[in-house]
């Protein structure tokens, strides 16, 4: 059990060390500038392609060439500086962005240009339509709930790369693959699995077998904490998307 | 990156909000409820190998609190009686929220009896056996703080079970407890300096957390007045009265007095709107049981039962069919009362006079 408290320092307290990515793009420091336009779109970039794709049913060229427009046109013109949480939440207000960019885009057709502040983040966009053909029409006035849970689930997809990228790197590749049959199994099997199961079919421990999956939970825990930290302005704002989001309570 | 479907993001979900339990003995096993302060967990306990039941609540509270709760949960984990849910265990989890290891219950929740429809007289009779459990912490010194429908178990064979002790305050007049445990003086001064802090529902604990008495722990619809504003000196054992007052009103309506979880709403409604609520749910309800719930949810707590004895017997004076301290009646209500309680002797006497006057007819002829 020795191996169990190894990562994370001390345990998955808050707050995270991460400064907001959202404060950060108004950065004078060029690299950190594109270090946080990169983790936002990064977070953003699919439920942002897929919105485009339902909302305004383009086909996934004009998506794509949105997308990358709207990310540049981001950066060019410096945008989310004009944020204000006391207002809305950062999700809204990106999405009432690409709203009135999809809108002017719509009227000056074909005026897409790319260039600026240059930020290279590569997009599976394949990935993102292979994904959009599980998914059920969405009507149009529950584009905003849509747009939520795609957030969501980007949000998890990266806390899980970097899980992985942490777990593996520091050694502990059974506690990663553990934590992968018990929790993202989607096979519809993995509901029946229980520890004594696991325990049998990685010839462990059943006590192995909580420990380790304990610190996978606890480390993604605090991965995803310290992505809606980065990807949130204030403190305030994150304790609320936790709550709403996570339903976790944060000191 | 592996697409995740619905099914996995809420997994995941709640993978994040399962409680670390690798630094305690226990194991997770599932979860089995939650609720607006917190989940239980069904967890085995590695040490004695049995099953428990884990309340981990939702926020991490400051640390002086939870040493407050943590020292007080102790103290209650001392109470004995065949209706309380012993805690076994108390302490904090890795991420501060702390958690009560209980017995492992199993039965229906008391809200979830009330849906089947039982009948009144059986309702009365499994809330007395509540009021039991009740009078006795408070012969001991504790008040439950969160009496709800459900926090009350009730068993196969009938057996009634409060649970969830965990926020129960320990009263600051240990003279006057009957002496259960051993408290050493030091620790008895210690809790009696303490202003514990009272609770609130998840919407508002943000905003009173904050406030000079702190993080505030209960259920709206069933809590007191005074608990709401966090009066945490004027509690006592007619907090409990008033929870109890609104667990009839949910057995007598089949719901909560108070619909809303906001803080602000408790104590503002008034007598005539409970009794108007009461009888819009059900016109049958007698007026004595209606006048017992009122007095026991009384937003005064010196116009409330003054105990919790006080109002379990006016509960079963009603059941037996004798006046209740809380409702004076009229001459008619007195007779109904006095027929329904005597529907025996009635009978036979109206038998009597029926068999006179056929045989005066008779004899006549």
């Amino acid at each position: 059990m020795t191996d169990d408290t190894s990562l994370g320092g001390d345990r998955d307290k808050f707050p995270a060390t991460r400064l907001s990515a959202i404060v950060s793009t108004g950065s004078h420091d060029l690299k950190e500038r594109q270090r946080a336009y990169e983790s936002l779109i990064l977070a953003y970039w699919k439920p942002v392609y897929k919105t485009v794709r339902l909302k305004w049913n383009k086909s996934n060229e004009d998506a794509k060439d949105l997308t990358q427009a709207f990310f540049t046109r981001v950066m060019e013109k410096g945008f989310f500086d004009r944020y204000d949480p006391a207002k809305a939440r950062f999700r809204t207000f990106l999405r009432t962005c690409l709203e009135r960019f999809v809108s002017n885009e719509e009227k000056a057709a074909g005026r897409i240009k790319r260039g600026g502040d240059a930020v290279t983040v590569p997009l599976d966009f394949e990935g993102a339509e292979e994904e959009l053909k599980h998914t059920e029409p969405v009507a149009v006035d529950a584009i905003e709930t849509y747009f939520e849970a795609e957030w969501v689930r980007s949000l998890f997809s990266l806390s899980i790369a970097s899980l992985q990228a942490e777990l593996e790197s520091n050694g502990k590749v059974i506690h990663f693959r553990l934590f992968e049959r018990y929790a993202l199994d989607d096979s519809g099997v993995s509901q029946e699995i229980n520890y004594q199961e696991l325990a049998k079919e990685y010839g462990l421990t059943v006590s192995q077998i909580t420990n380790y999956l304990a610190l996978a939970r606890r480390e993604f825990r605090r991965i995803v904490l310290e992505k809606l930290h980065e990807l949130t302005a204030t403190e305030e704002e994150f304790r609320r998307e936790a709550r709403a989001l996570l339903g976790v309570d944060i000191k | 990156m592996k697409w995740l479907s619905d099914r996995i993001v809420q997994r995941l979900r709640e993978e994040i909000d399962l409680p670390d339990l690798s630094a305690t003995k226990y194991r997770l096993i599932q979860k089995l409820d939650s609720g607006g302060m917190g989940a239980v967990y069904l967890a085995a306990d590695g040490d004695l190998g049995r099953r428990v039941a884990l309340k981990v609540m939702n926020a991490a509270p400051s640390a002086e609190l939870a040493q407050r709760m943590l020292r007080e949960a102790r103290i209650v984990a001392r109470l004995e009686h065949p209706a309380i849910v012993p805690i076994h265990d108390v302490g904090q989890l890795p991420d501060g929220r702390v958690f009560y290891a209980m017995k492992y219950v199993q039965g229906r929740r008391l809200d979830r009896v009330v849906r089947n429809k039982n009948p009144l007289p059986e309702l009365l009779r499994i809330f007395q056996r509540v009021c039991e459990a009740v009078a006795f912490a408070h012969a001991h010194g504790v008040i439950h703080r969160d009496l709800k429908p459900e926090n009350i178990m009730v068993g196969p064979f009938g057996e009634v079970l409060v649970m969830d002790w965990g926020i129960a305050k320990v009263l600051l007049e240990p003279s006057k407890a009957e002496p259960i445990f051993q408290v050493s003086t030091a620790t008895a001064n210690t809790i009696e300096q303490q202003s514990l802090l009272s609770s609130l529902g998840e919407r508002q604990l943000d905003s009173v957390a904050e406030t000079a008495l702190g993080t505030v722990m209960g259920t709206p619809p069933y809590m007191a007045p005074e608990q709401a504003l966090g009066e945490t000196n004027e509690l006592d054992e007619r907090t409990d009265v008033y929870a109890l007052g609104a667990i009839l009103y949910f057995l007598l309506c089949g719901r909560p007095p108070l619909e809303t979880l906001e803080l602000t709403q408790v104590g503002q409604t008034f007598a005539d709107q409970t009794r108007q609520a009461l009888r819009q749910a059900y016109s049958k309800i007698p007026r004595s049981i209606e006048a017992v719930c009122l007095k026991a949810m009384a937003r005064d707590r010196n116009h409330r039962y003054v105990n919790v004895d006080a109002l379990a017997s006016d509960v079963g004076r009603f059941l037996d069919n004798l006046p209740v301290s809380a409702y004076r009646e009229g001459l008619s209500e007195r007779a109904e009362r006095w027929l329904a309680r005597n529907h025996f002797l009635v009978f036979l006497i109206a038998a009597y006079l029926l068999m006179r006057i056929f045989l005066l007819l008779v004899s006549g002829r």
